[in-house]
């Protein structure tokens, strides 16, 4: 990725967004530059998307991890972001109780559950939104990455963390809202979340983080780091030989990445409204893959692109034919991987090598 | 067999092997000392990269010892820990960093520090550009310095290879078949160099071909079904009627 | 005081009739609970041929005490007489009153009935009888019992009449302590929920019964422990062979092949949608075939999974040979296109699959129920491994697929058309998965999603079996299911399945080959 274009994404994404903000705020709604508040939510939730794309670029496209559970860390930060949210809510709730979210006064619960404390500090919120799935990342990348677990195997097991997740938060008395999640959330920082400047606020809030994470992402794959990366996505085992140590590389950008779609999840909430258990089934992580593949694979911008394009041809096709969504989705997996294994942007790149100097 | 002494860089003794019960290495023990070069030949399947593995870590032994130095125990060790201890080592089939230029195949190669935090933030430094351009020039691929080594041909893989474990710095060379599918004067070439390379450090090369080992005259060891068949000069081992049975005999 | 007065009137005018005709019935007409009861338990034992009658009409309350004396038993067309069944006309209900019954009179009606039955003709009927008796457990049955004992000619319903008796010498205070610890002993043999609830109920007994029924509580709930754990065992076994059926498909085509075929699931979908035409065309054409809707089935299942398992090969999956992970993706999307037409086709609800009778109900062993439908499947796993196996060792197919993937450059020099042998392996999976459909079909939902519920469980199976190796992949089901079953008590069923997961991914992670793994060179590559 060349300077250049990492220059004009930025721009893309920060100035789109700042662009749809203004014509939502400014514009009056008669005028025909007027863009309504559903649009900017739906812009915020493609960029949110984008972030957990790019996340998984980072340790498909670079370190050949192909995570089919990366939905799992979106979702985890989303919840960590959701128990604040729900706490803001306070005595607003159906049972009016000042401490309690409504699914446990339902419950009969008598007071907060430990891990509830205090979220009702949005620092907190977001640090946790951090760290667990960064800790979770850890764990699971140090026991995988250790013991040589690698390809289809990797794979399926982080398939299986994803759904055992998935069962987990079904139950209520895991204190997470079963079923039905953590939803009906009022204001964030003691700003309503149905105002249109809230709304207009998160979504280039998102533009930010994501163009943050992009800097980020392709700093960390021009490096040294990244070449060893790259290295060992393609010979592991030569690169032992030489004396790294592929396990702590693989490790590094696992946790990186689940960290970053642990931001995204938790920008994603807010914009969208709820958290529920079904954003840590199977097919979510599957589904962001292709999102990946459809831009193009170990190109950071590829990934942005086909996280927006995959879902905003969703947009478009369930309001029209709903029933044919998923012929539509699955015909995408197959002819992607058949006949364009390099992604859309493989469409325009020069066929000549990438040249480091 | 005598114990390591103060000369000895690599000794192996007694090193068995065996995968379900089929024994690739077996018994088999051997000296290399200091700033030697050594010839391994044998037919196919008598355990040559199995033994190599061992070395490096990929296998771990059934039974034997393996010291490198005169005292560290490689057994215990896994490949990366036995490849900063200085032993670096060419495959059989050439692997190298296909997507990466040749500059930084090497580069990656280069003796430095391996870890996370030291590459996340590391610049090129001219000492190690000079170092760079030197390899180039040894392993004569200095016009194709920023190609795709992906794009490069069998035999020029095979001296990116080795550029790659000269820009390790190794105390000792492992080096498997280096010469196979390339051509006479490629094969020439290799010779000159490896003998070049072994001016200043200990080589294990593995081969077939016998006019290849014969130019680069040094000692030879012969293994046989995993274990030594005959050592000596390269005349002595050809005339041994053991070597000739093996490899002409059946 | 009135009333009182008007009642004794009433006794002493009716006394003379009753004297007329002093029988075991007489007790019945009774104003007084206790002789009620007393009456019913001695016509009972009376052999009288109207006893059973009678009796049951009391239970009915339908026998009515006339001011004559005599007792009446209204019928759907009028009123007989309770002595001899004959019917009696021109009766004045204004007249008749009804036989008084409360708590105390029902309790003896329903013991008189057992012991009634005690003598009845079928065994069946005795059985159940004797049964009743055990859990009323009244000492007055206790003549009908010694009687029915001594008449009783069948062994197997003798030893329950004999639980029976001492269930009911338990309750006779009369009872030596000779006889109650005789008692005792013969309900331990006997076991059960029921006898430890009456093992239980003894602790005010003399020490020594109370003794004895304290060890014999111990025991059986020892024996309970064991049934249990064998329960489990069972349980898992079922678990473990639906597992088997799901991912032995998988095992040919991810094992053999190396094929991530996550498209596995709705190859077992659509041998489960398979059975179910099958059904239908059943029910409109030919009804009479319906209990062998399932054996045809099978085949018909094999056929259309393992043809649609070749179209896949052919049109995808050769394309992406080397490339596990882009089969992955593709095959995943796959998936997504066979559900949505299944759903498109036979519509997003469940589908009702029918089983057979000779499928229904369930048997006994010792102290565990085992459904037939469960039964029928662990047969089937069976069946299925042991046709798979003998595909695989004995045909010229099974030798072929066995050198393809153990060198394919050499078989294709053999002359061995690789390609072919490729589809048909892959065939040959996609079918079983599609026969594992006709077995799930019968204990899960029809539905487009039933495939997506197999997936996860069936490549978790294959690997922890170790890939490539097919007594892996059976020993690796079994131990799931058992596990599984085993936590399920302890942590419940979802967090029992988390805990399943979980240990599953530590223990991919310890040994991320399986159990069992292929060794050797191509396994590394
Ligand atoms: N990982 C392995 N699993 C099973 N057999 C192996 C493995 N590695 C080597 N072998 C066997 O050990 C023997 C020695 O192999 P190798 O060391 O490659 O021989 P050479 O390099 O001398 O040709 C061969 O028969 C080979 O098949
Ligand atoms: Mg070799």
């Amino acid at each position: 990725m060349s300077r250049l274009s990492l220059s004009l994404s930025l721009l893309v994404i920060l100035g789109g967004a700042a662009l749809l903000a203004v014509l939502n705020l400014a514009a009056p709604p008669s005028s025909a530059f007027h863009v309504s508040t559903y649009v900017v939510s739906l812009a915020g939730k493609y960029l949110c998307f984008a972030i957990l794309a790019l996340a998984l670029d980072l340790v498909w496209g670079f370190a050949g991890i192909l995570s089919l559970g990366h939905a799992a860390f979106f979702a985890l930060g989303g919840y960590a972001m959701g128990m604040y949210l729900m706490r803001q809510i306070g005595t607003r709730g159906v049972y009016g109780n000042a401490v309690l979210p409504d699914f446990m006064v339902f419950l009969n619960w008598q007071e907060l559950p430990w891990y509830w404390m205090g979220f009702d500090n949005p620092g907190f919120a977001i640090l946790m939104a951090l760290a667990v799935p960064g800790v979770l990342a850890l764990v699971f990348g140090w026991l995988a990455f250790r013991s040589r677990v690698s390809g289809v195997y990797l794979s399926i097991i982080t398939q299986a963390l994803t759904y055992a997740l998935l069962l987990a938060f079904f139950r209520n008395d895991m204190g997470f809202g079963g079923n039905n999640g953590l939803t009906d959330f009022k204001d964030i920082v003691g700003l309503d979340l149905h105002l249109d400047s809230t709304r207009s606020g998160l979504l280039l809030l998102t533009a930010a983080v994501l163009a943050l994470q992009l800097m980020v992402a392709r700093f960390l794959v021009t490096s040294r780091f990244g070449k060893v990366l790259i290295a060992v996505r393609d010979t592991e085992s030569r690169t032992r030989f030489l004396g790294y140590r592929p396990e702590r590389y693989k490790l590094f950008v696992f946790v990186l990445s689940a960290v970053m779609c642990g931001i995204g999840g938790a920008l994603y909430v807010p914009q969208i409204g709820i958290i529920n258990p079904s954003e840590f089934s199977p097919a979510n992580s599957i589904e962001a893959v292709i999102w990946v593949a459809v831009g193009g694979r170990g190109t950071l911008i590829g990934a942005i692109l086909g996280a927006i394009l995959v879902n905003f041809g969703k947009t478009i096709f369930t309001g029209i034919l709903p029933e044919l969504w998923l012929f539509a989705l699955g015909a995408l997996f197959i002819l992607v991987t058949l006949l364009l294994p390099n992604g859309v942007l493989g469409l325009f790149a020069r066929r000549k090598p990438e040249k480091s100097q | 067999m005598k114990r390591p002494h103060s000369d000895t860089l690599l000794y192996l003794n007694g090193v068995s092997v065996s995968f379900d019960g089929f024994k690739a290495l077996n018994s088999l023990s051997l000296i290399v000392e200091k700033g030697e070069m050594r010839a391994v030949i044998g037919p196919n399947g008598a355990g040559k990269t199995t033994m190599m593995d061992v070395i490096t870590g990929k296998t771990r032994p059934d039974q034997g010892d393996v010291v490198f130095g005169t005292d560290t125990d490689l057994t215990k060790l896994d490949e990366p820990a036995i490849a900063a201890l200085g032993i670096g080592r060419k495959f059989q089939k050439p692997t190298v960093f296909e997507p990466h230029s040749v500059w930084d195949n090497l580069l990656l190669a280069l003796a430095g520090d391996r870890r996370p935090r030291f590459t996340l933030w590391a610049r090129e430094t001219s000492e190690e550009q000079d170092k760079i351009e030197e390899i180039l020039t040894t392993i004569r691929l200095k016009d194709l310095r920023q190609h795709r080594a992906g794009d490069l041909s069998h035999g020029q893989k095979q001296w990116l290879e080795i550029g790659m474990l000269l820009a390790q710095e190794p105390l000792l060379l492992l080096v498997d078949e280096p010469v196979a599918g390339m051509t006479d004067a490629e094969t020439a070439q290799t010779a000159d160099l490896l003998r070049e390379i072994n001016r200043t450090k200990s080589v294990v090369v593995v081969e077939h071909d016998m006019d290849f080992v014969r130019a680069l005259g040094v000692k030879v060891t012969v293994l046989h079904e995993g274990s030594v068949l005959s050592e000596g000069s390269i005349d002595h081992v050809s005339a041994d009627p053991k070597v000739v049975e093996v490899y002409l005999g059946r | 005081m009135n009333f009182l007065r008007t009642c004794l009137v009433l006794i002493l005018l009716t006394a003379p009739a009753m004297a007329q005709s002093e029988d075991a019935f007489t007790g019945l007409g009774s104003n007084d609970f206790d002789a009620i009861g007393a009456a019913i338990t001695a016509l009972a034992l009376s052999g009288d041929k109207q006893a059973s009658p009678t009796i049951h009409a009391i239970h009915d309350e339908t026998l009515y005490a006339a001011p004559d004396g005599s007792l009446l038993i209204k019928a759907d067309a009028g009123y007989v007489d309770a002595r001899t069944g004959a019917p009696v006309a021109d009766v004045v209900e204004d007249d008749l009153i009804a036989v008084r019954v409360n708590n105390k009179v029902r309790r003896a009606v329903d013991a008189a009935l057992g012991s009634l039955d005690l003598f009845a003709a079928t065994p069946d009927i005795r059985r159940k009888a004797a049964a009743a008796v055990f859990l009323s457990r009244d000492p007055a049955i206790l003549p009908a019992l010694a009687k029915a004992i001594a008449g009783e000619t069948n062994d197997s319903v003798r030893v329950v009449i004999r639980q029976a008796q001492a269930a009911s010498q338990l309750a006779n205070p009369d009872a030596t302590e000779a006889e109650q610890l005789a008692a005792v002993a013969i309900i331990r043999a006997k076991g059960g929920l029921e006898a430890q609830s009456l093992l239980g109920s003894l602790r005010d007994q003399t020490p020594a019964v109370a003794n004895a029924a304290g060890e014999a509580l111990t025991a059986l709930a020892r024996l309970q422990q064991l049934w249990s754990l064998v329960q489990s065992v069972i349980y898992g076994l079922s678990l473990g062979s639906v597992l088997l059926l799901a991912a032995a498909g998988l095992a040919i085509t991810f094992g053999v092949m190396g094929v991530i075929n996550m498209a596995h699931g709705e190859m077992v979908m659509i041998g489960a949608y398979t059975t179910f035409v099958v059904q239908e065309v059943i029910r409109a054409r030919a009804p009479w075939l319906f209990e062998a809707s399932l054996f045809i089935a099978v085949p018909l299942a094999f056929l259309v999974s393992g043809g649609i398992g070749i179209v896949i090969e052919r049109g995808l999956i050769r394309f992406l040979y080397g490339r596990p992970l882009e089969t992955l993706l593709a095959t995943w999307g796959l998936s997504l296109v066979l559900q949505q037409a299944v759903r498109s086709l036979f519509g997003a609800n469940n589908r009702d699959v029918g089983t057979p009778k000779w499928m229904s109900g369930a048997t006994e062993w010792g102290g565990v129920t085992v459904t037939y439908n469960r039964l029928t499947i662990v047969v089937f796993a069976v069946l299925v491994l042991a046709a798979l196996l003998a595909v695989l060792r004995y045909t010229a197919l099974g030798l072929r697929m066995r050198a393809v993937t153990q060198n394919r450059r050499m078989a294709a020099a053999m002359g061995i058309r690789t390609p072919w042998i490729d589809a048909l392996t892959f065939g040959l999976g996609s079918g079983i998965a599609g026969m594992a459909g006709v077995a799930l079909s019968q204990i899960d939902n029809v539905s487009p999603n039933l495939g997506q519920g197999y997936i996860i469980d069936s490549f978790m199976v294959v690997v922890f079996g170790g890939v490539g190796n097919l007594w892996g992949t059976v020993v690796s089901a079994l131990t799931l299911g058992i596990v599984n079953k085993f936590l399920e008590p302890i942590a419940g069923a979802v967090l029992g399945k988390i805990l399943v997961l979980v240990l599953l991914i530590l223990f991919i992670q310890r040994k991320p080959r399986g159990m069992f793994p292929l060794k050797g060179r191509a396994v590394e590559q």
